[in-house]
């Protein structure tokens, strides 16, 4: 009988067979071990929910009461044999990535994760294993990013200019991660920062869990327009363009996200400003972190998962393609059905 | 090169007119005048040429980037531009330069005559002393796809402002055959022009669409509302050949087309009426393929445009001529100023004398007296093979560009089908991550054929709509190609329809764009191949 792998690829999500759990799951199941609390990897509905201590509030904020248990990073946690613990994976404040190991073997999860040290989530830490299963959501090569200090120099600069041309700022990025990524490493010298009430609602929730956040100030109907002109307003990508941000008149509008490398994906957005900043390991971040592994294998999750197995294959690693719902923007995206066709012509290629 | 990048770089980092012109005042108030004249050329399409091939080009920047060739492709595919993808792709730079635009224009230009070897190590060496950006703009001049993403009339704006010569005089001097090289930021800013360039064509005067879509069509009612008494406006056909300028100067002939691109040579027909002409008259009007005295739909002219030779094949089956429309100069004379009933006095003075009346053709003044009737005239504009109306107001100068009030194009109604969305593809610059390339079809019995590609005419939210359906119901991938689920139907304009043997359909589509999104139609309610063959009319 061939032994049936340690962590498989279902219609629900990643699962452990051996231990009944199932790490990031999209459909409700019993037993849920999850990796950060972004809404394409927490799903509601699990009877049980095991995380890190750190995501705890925000889980809850974002999904009500749930079972959760919390542990923290290296703790040994064990379910039916099989031994899970959790591993910084520096993509957002107590993200992790999940370590299972069964019978000598080891399998990890990783989440979404980033490699360099943003100031705030604690830092991705390599972990050995036989087989890895890695996001690649910047899996091109052209995706390589510049040191946040740099990134920090030119979003604080942006702003001074503003203020000085008496003209608002307003700042786009995910509401947990990258805002408050942004809010740790602005220079508070030039302005306070105001935040969009979603922003602030996770601020509060990490505050609640003992994260230690810059000051911020939520914008409410009261806000003065002349105040808030001074200072830095952080909101997410779903105001952009809303009667909400055009109050703010007038202002400069910059949008921090790693889609910002290519000029045609900043164009597109109409930001005065992109910032290429992104909470995700770029190209050289990749494989560094799945090299560092020295896995037997490695599972492409999301992104540009055909690219990057490809080329993983051709430098020596024994690479897969996975099929999973897993990917938060919207440019990335599951395929139903792909069949990898030799002949280009068969199809009409585009041809008439 | 520094401070050109920095200024690509600022105009693209703003949306707002009154920025992007004070980010062009800067760049020109910082840099030499031949830098200015470089840029100048650059903005108005006079790009260098081409001195090492692109293949080169791109298999060298693989070799820099130290990745496999299809990675490379599959990076362009993301990106979406070539120049873009190489600046992305390659190693951070090790050293600095501080030449100018100018400096590395002409180290370009002095490739022509060195060996590829040599060449291959001027480009290795250069891109290893530019940063991302500078790259970026050094790949775009050295490819030769010089584009950029502000319009002519901001640069001239911004050099009105900082020169005090109006923008109409500027836009007319950075027309015609100068070269960077050779004219001089001081002579362009000169209070008296005293250039020598015979060549020299006027900036065409283009007309603003009097009806926005064909959803909203014009009354009667309304077109006098808008335009005013009928007797102060002059209608011709709005003719579907190009635009083109024929100049008579010094003994020598010019032809211009709307793009500025000189045609002289391309419309070999036309000389003997050019020649003829009284030295120091300039002609606006269409270059059109002629048969026994009747225009030929645009298809016909569209073979042997682009064609490098001209055989006596094609010059037999698409002879062209023109139909001259205005006079801008008259007896060495600029005339622009003169009403438009004046110049017409003077272009008709001119074609009767004429000694080629079949290829110095005048167009026609449609008579008519309501605008009731007019709109009825428009209605056989296809049968005229004609794109629709021309409203010109008889007292108005000839004008620079594109402006509101005196000259109005009134289009007929595009045809149209519905068809079904089967292919995608990534569009390129500024939606190079989205589907927007579609390929369309039509039933001809139970199987859908392929008959048309359009890109544009979705609004942004659509095409994301669009992009998000196609990316969760691709049946199969080959290349950048994706086969989709045939489900969405649209509604296809299009301006002519004619036979081809070159398309699977049998058919080509003159201009065809989406005009709607019919979330209404079942794809079974498609249009028939049937129902295209109809329109060809026989």
């Amino acid at each position: 009988m061939v032994k049936k792998p340690l962590l498989e690829f279902t219609d629900k999500g990643i699962y452990c067979a051996e231990g009944r759990f199932y790490i990031d799951p999209w459909q409700p199941v019993d037993n849920a071990v999850i990796t950060h609390a972004h809404a394409d990897h927490a799903y509601a509905g699990h009877k049980h929910y095991l995380a890190h201590y750190y995501s705890k509030e925000v889980l809850l904020y974002r999904l009500g009461p749930i079972n959760l248990q919390t542990v923290e990073y290296g703790e040994k946690v064990m379910k039916n044999g099989v031994q899970i613990s959790l591993h910084p994976a520096g993509h957002v404040i107590g993200s992790a990535q999940i370590r299972v190991e069964y019978k000598g073997e080891v399998w990890v999860v990783s989440g979404d994760y980033k490699v360099e040290d943003d100031g705030i989530s604690t830092p991705f830490e390599p972990v050995r294993c036989n087989h890895f299963i890695s996001e690649c959501t910047f899996g091109m090569p052209v995706y390589q990013w510049k040191p946040q200090v740099q990134i920090f120099d030119d979003i604080n600069n942006w702003w001074r200019s503003n203020v000085e041309h008496n003209t608002a700022t307003v700042l786009v990025g995910y509401s947990l991660g990258k805002a408050q990524r942004i809010l740790q490493n602005l220079d508070l010298s030039i302005g306070k920062v105001y935040t969009h009430g979603v922003i602030e609602n996770t601020n509060e929730a990490l505050r609640r869990n003992g994260i230690l956040l810059n000051p911020t100030e939520r914008i409410t109907p009261g806000s003065s327009k002349e105040e808030v002109r001074k200072g830095i307003i952080l909101a997410p990508p779903s105001s952009v363009g809303t009667p909400w941000m055009r109050r703010f008149q007038p202002y400069s509008f910059g949008y921090c996200s790693g889609w910002m490398a290519i000029r045609g994906a900043k164009r597109r957005r109409a930001a005065d400003r992109g910032f290429v900043l992104s909470d995700h390991a770029d190209w050289d971040g990749l494989l560094s972190a799945i090299d560092a592994t020295g896995c037997e294998s490695v599972y492409l999750t999301h992104g540009f998962t055909a690219t990057f197995t490809r080329y993983l294959n051709e430098i020596g690693f024994n690479a897969h393609e996975v099929h999973t719902l897993y990917g938060d923007d919207k440019e990335l995206t599951e395929e139903l059905k792909e069949t990898t066709a030799d002949d280009s012509n068969s199809a009409g290629g585009g041809a008439l | 090169m520094r401070a050109f990048a920095r200024l690509f770089l600022s105009l693209d980092e703003t949306n707002k007119t009154n920025e992007k012109v004070k980010v062009l005042k800067d760049y020109f108030n910082s840099v030499p005048d031949t830098d200015k004249m470089h840029m100048l050329g650059l903005f108005s399409g006079r790009k260098p040429k081409r001195q090492i091939n692109s293949t080169l080009v791109r298999n060298w920047a693989i070799e820099a980037s130290n990745i496999p060739a299809w990675l490379f492709e599959e990076s362009y595919h993301v990106v979406g531009d070539l120049a873009e993808t190489m600046a992305l792709l390659m190693p951070q730079h090790t050293g600095n330069s501080s030449k100018t635009l100018t400096e590395w224009i002409a180290e370009i230009n002095a490739l022509g005559t060195k060996t590829e070897e040599e060449k291959k190590q001027w480009l290795i060496a250069s891109w290893a002393m530019l940063d991302s950006s500078e790259r970026f703009v050094f790949n775009k001049l050295l490819t030769g796809s010089f584009r950029v993403g502000v319009s002519q009339n901001l640069v001239i704006k911004a050099l009105a402002e900082i020169s005090g010569i109006d923008a109409a005089t500027l836009t007319h001097r950075i027309m015609g055959n100068w070269q960077p090289e050779t004219y001089h930021f001081s002579q362009l800013i000169q209070e008296q022009d005293e250039s020598d360039d015979i060549s020299r064509p006027y900036p065409f005067f283009l007309a603003y669409p009097i009806q926005e879509t064909s959803e909203k069509q014009k009354s009667a009612k309304e077109l006098q509302g808008a335009l005013g008494d009928e007797s102060q406006w002059q209608a011709e056909w709005k003719w579907d050949g190009i635009r083109a300028q024929m100049i008579k100067r010094g003994g020598k002939i010019f032809i211009w087309s709307r793009g500025e691109d000189l045609s002289t040579d391309k419309f070999p027909e036309l000389h003997p009426f050019l020649n003829a002409l009284p030295d120091g008259t300039v002609l606006d009007g269409e270059i059109l393929s002629f048969k026994n005295g009747s225009p030929l739909p645009f298809n016909v002219l569209q073979t042997r445009i682009g064609r490098k030779n001209l055989t006596k094949k094609i010059l037999e089956e698409s002879p062209v001529a023109v139909i001259a429309y205005d006079c801008l100069e008259f007896a060495g004379e600029d005339i622009r100023d003169k009403t438009q009933s004046e110049r017409r006095l003077i272009l008709e003075q001119l074609q009767s004398s004429t000694e080629f009346p079949e290829l110095f053709r005048i167009s026609a003044l449609i008579p008519f007296n309501t605008w009731k009737e007019l709109g009825e005239m428009r209605e056989q504009s296809r049968a005229m093979i004609a794109e629709g109306i021309m409203l010109k107001r008889k007292s108005a100068a000839y004008q620079v560009g594109r402006k509101r009030g005196d000259w109005w194009k009134w289009k007929i109604d595009p045809l149209s089908v519905d068809a079904v969305m089967i292919y995608a593809q990534k569009g390129h610059g500024r939606r190079a991550d989205l589907y927007t390339d579609y390929t369309f079809a039509v039933w001809d019995g139970d199987k859908l054929v392929p008959f048309a590609k359009a890109y544009s005419g979705l609004t942004d939210a659509e095409i994301g709509k669009v992009d998000y359906f196609i990316k969760r119901n691709t049946i199969e991938k080959f290349g950048p190609v994706r086969t989709v689920k045939p489900e969405l139907v649209f509604e296809i304009g299009f301006e002519g329809i004619n036979k081809s043997t070159r398309h699977k359909s049998g058919i080509a589509l003159r201009f065809p764009r989406i005009l709607r999104w019919r979330h209404d139609k079942p794809k079974e309610e498609a249009d028939t191949i049937e129902s295209l063959r109809a329109l060809l009319g026989e």
